[in-house]
């Protein structure tokens, strides 16, 4: 079993953050995990993708080949749309529909997302509002991994003991938002995808 | 990540120092041990001025008998040559271990120049790790092997490996090395007639380097019985990307994995004996391939980035790496969207340097002609759209003295724009220069109290110092003017800059404002 993720957004978003969570519940379910990372000047709101791969045997590089991603993972949707190509024929798009406007000529959102749900699987999530409603859009990076969490290998009981250990030291409020904000994110894809 | 297995495996080699300046895809290796040190009392753990000073430091430390580190980017290796090759003729005593990220595909750098080079340049041994483990393992290895050849040792490693996260195991750690000062000094005093004995001694001990790369499991050969047609060679992470394509190959190749250089010679030779073709498959420039295809025809064909099968600009990808494989490409599922703007990187909302941008383009405004030479930093964004208010970024420092020379070539109004940290690192010497010739340019130090670009680490000398430093080197102080740059403040900036661009003579002003992510990393490290 392999299962390997794009992540794709805007530097400074959090992609890293989202490839994280799940990267360390993998690890935590006994998986092997390679992730790779973009850092310096690539992070200064522009584009930036990371990758992060799970199997139960040995992963031999950081980097996916080209249209066999299991899953895109988007925090934006004008990123999730320059990194669909690198889906498999059996692979799916998840994305926030929230718009990160930094450039002057940002396309219609309304073009970006009909063109994002014509793709086989897509599936579209309001990542800030849901954050919002959890109790912080810091938890942004929550919805997202939670969003993606039905699809990947892991186990759910997983995701809930390491966002526990996780977020322990920051206090019970956190740790109750991060949660919300996961259950949120499944709750809305697990709609979408029904 | 790969760049803390290295941190982790000097530290568990009982690391006494290591000294950096940061630099992409290199840094997070020192902000690993800097926590480290912060959190266990050692190992010393200093940014330094730059590449240079941060080499010579370890080298101290290695001439009283124990372990250093020395970590950069590649192009930071420029920086550090002289101390770097000159360290290959004396007698390294306490092992010194010079880690080393090159950026193919120059994700975040000006060139994607090959580290291994300069290794085989300076003709000490060269480790590149394939994986993370390896990155742990290798670090350790190579501080036995420095203080066994007495040689520096370097660890190579690429993007691809310096910014990606797996399972490291770690193993027994070893304890510090005692101080025990390096006996004869003859030995580190490159005297002509020292440093032809100590060259020679180099010299002499290349094949016990080449031995030791023959016998290394790190360099591992596979003879295929079946096929004897092709025969691979990978090095470093371009094993990852062969291994992956292997399952769709008919039969399994003989292939030799490069870990460690010298390159191996015997093992290249039994591996050519099987094969008519080799395929050489290496991230970055083709030394391998250059040195087995040499000038003279043979019978072997050799393939690889010279030869057009593997692409010669860019990073290596599991795909490159199946074309040269013969491999079908692969179907497209989601065609490519092509109609896409893009979105580059950009100064962050806030930024002091937008302001300073804003007042330069103002106060150039007035005139026909002019040029700007920048540096390297964040503010080289300053020459994207919307600001396009620079013209020139080569390399640390380059701005200030190319200003001076299109000055000197009798352009006006002439503008150097550097960093603060940019400025410590390389452009102090440069200023004396056009000191000395009271040389008729505005120089703008823009100082953001951070090293903003690679994630805002602290600079090693504070703001406040900054203009005491330029006074001293013998800047006029009716010409020195400091600035504070916000938003309220452009039409006063650009009023400075205008008066000082008509002065006929060395002009600096210095914008001052700190880097908004400097701000925030400086309020997480007080609440920690």
């Amino acid at each position: 079993m392999k299962y390997d993720v794009v992540l794709a957004g805007v530097g400074g978003q959090g992609v890293l953050s989202v490839g994280l969570v799940l990267a360390t519940c993998a690890r935590a379910d006994g998986f092997e995990v390679k992730m790779s990372e973009v850092h310096g000047m690539a992070q200064r709101g522009g584009s930036v993708n990371a990758t992060l791969r799970i199997s139960d045997a040995p992963i031999h590089g950081c980097l996916i080949p080209q249209g066999t991603a299991d899953l895109v993972l988007a925090t934006e949707p004008l990123e999730a749309l320059r990194y669909a190509s690198e889906l498999a024929p059996t692979g799916t798009l998840i994305t926030s529909t929230e718009p990160h406007r930094n450039i002057p000529d940002y396309p219609p959102i309304e073009d970006l997302l009909r063109r994002i749900l014509a793709l086989p699987r897509a599936i579209t999530v309001e990542a800030r509002r849901l954050a919002s409603q959890a109790g912080s859009t810091k938890a942004v990076n929550l919805v997202m991994a939670g969003a993606a969490s039905s699809l990947v290998p892991i186990r759910p009981s997983t995701f809930e003991t390491q966002i526990r250990r996780v977020f322990g030291t920051k206090g019970d409020r956190i740790v109750e938002i991060n949660l919300a904000a996961f259950e949120l994110g499944r709750e809305a894809a697990q709609c979408v995808a029904a | 990540m790969g760049d803390e297995a290295v941190a982790l495996g000097a530290v568990h080699a009982g690391l006494t120092a290591a000294y950096a300046y940061p630099g992409t895809p290199a840094t997070e290796t020192f902000e690993f041990l800097l926590g480290y040190s912060k959190r266990h009392g050692h190992p010393v753990a200093s940014w330094c001025a730059n590449e240079k000073t941060a080499y010579e430091q370890a080298l101290g430390v290695s001439m009283v008998g124990r372990r250093s580190l020395v970590v950069m980017k590649h192009v930071g290796l420029n920086v550090a040559a002289d101390p770097f090759i000159n360290s290959a003729i004396v007698s390294v005593h306490g092992g010194l271990v010079l880690a080393v990220a090159d950026d193919p595909g120059m994700h975040s750098s000006q060139n994607e120049q090959d580290s291994r080079f300069y290794a085989d340049f300076a003709r000490i041994v060269c480790f590149e790790p394939a994986d993370q483990q390896e990155a742990y393992e290798m670090t350790r290895q190579a501080f036995e092997v420095s203080e066994r050849y007495e040689i520096p040792v370097m660890l190579r490693l690429v993007t691809r490996l310096a910014h990606s996260r797996s399972i490291v195991y770690a193993y027994q750690e070893e304890a510090e090395k005692p101080l025990d000062k390096a006996r004869d000094p003859a030995s580190w005093t490159l005297l002509p007639s020292h440093a032809r004995g100590l060259w020679r001694r180099l010299l002499e001990v290349q094949p016990e380097l080449v031995a030791l790369a023959e016998e290394s499991p790190h360099n591992r050969l596979t003879l295929s019985d079946h096929d004897r047609g092709l025969g691979i060679i990978t090095t470093g992470i371009a094993r990852g990307y062969f291994l992956e394509n292997l399952p769709e190959l008919d039969s399994s190749p003989s292939h030799l994995h490069i870990g460690v250089y010298p390159i191996p010679v015997a093992k290249v030779r039994a591996l050519a004996e099987q094969c008519d073709r080799i395929l050489v498959l290496e991230e970055g420039y083709p030394l391998v391939e250059r040195q087995l295809r040499g000038l003279l025809p043979t019978p072997l064909l050799v393939q690889g980035k010279e030869s057009g099968d593997v692409p010669l600009a860019g990073e290596l990808t599991p795909d490159a790496v199946r074309q040269a494989l013969g491999l079908p490409c692969r179907p497209i599922s989601v065609p490519a969207v092509e109609d896409l703007p893009p979105r580059p990187p950009q100064l962050c909302p806030g930024c002091p340097h937008r302001d300073s941008y804003n007042a330069l383009n103002e106060a150039l405004g007035d005139y026909e002609l002019s040029i700007v030479n920048a540096d390297i930093g964040c503010y080289t964004l300053g020459a994207a759209p919307p600001f396009q208010a620079i013209e020139s970024c080569v390399c640390m420092g380059a701005a200030i003295g190319m200003a001076k020379g299109a000055a000197d070539a009798g352009l006006h109004p002439v503008v150097a724009v550097i960093g603060d940290s940019t400025f410590l690192h390389s452009g102090v010497t440069p200023l004396m220069d056009a000191v000395a010739a009271d040389c008729d340019m505005t120089l703008m130090i823009l100082d953001n109290e951070a090293i903003g670009m690679t994630g805002a680490q602290h600079t090693v000398l504070s703001s406040s110092r900054l203009e005491p430093l330029v006074l001293g080197l013998g800047v006029d102080p009716d010409h020195c003017h400091v600035v504070e740059a916000r938003p309220a403040n452009v039409q006063k900036l650009a009023d400075v800059l205008r008066h000082e661009l008509e002065h006929h003579g060395l002009s600096v002003v210095i914008p001052v404002r700190e880097c908004i992510e400097h701000v925030k990393r400086r309020r997480k490290e007080a609440k920690a």
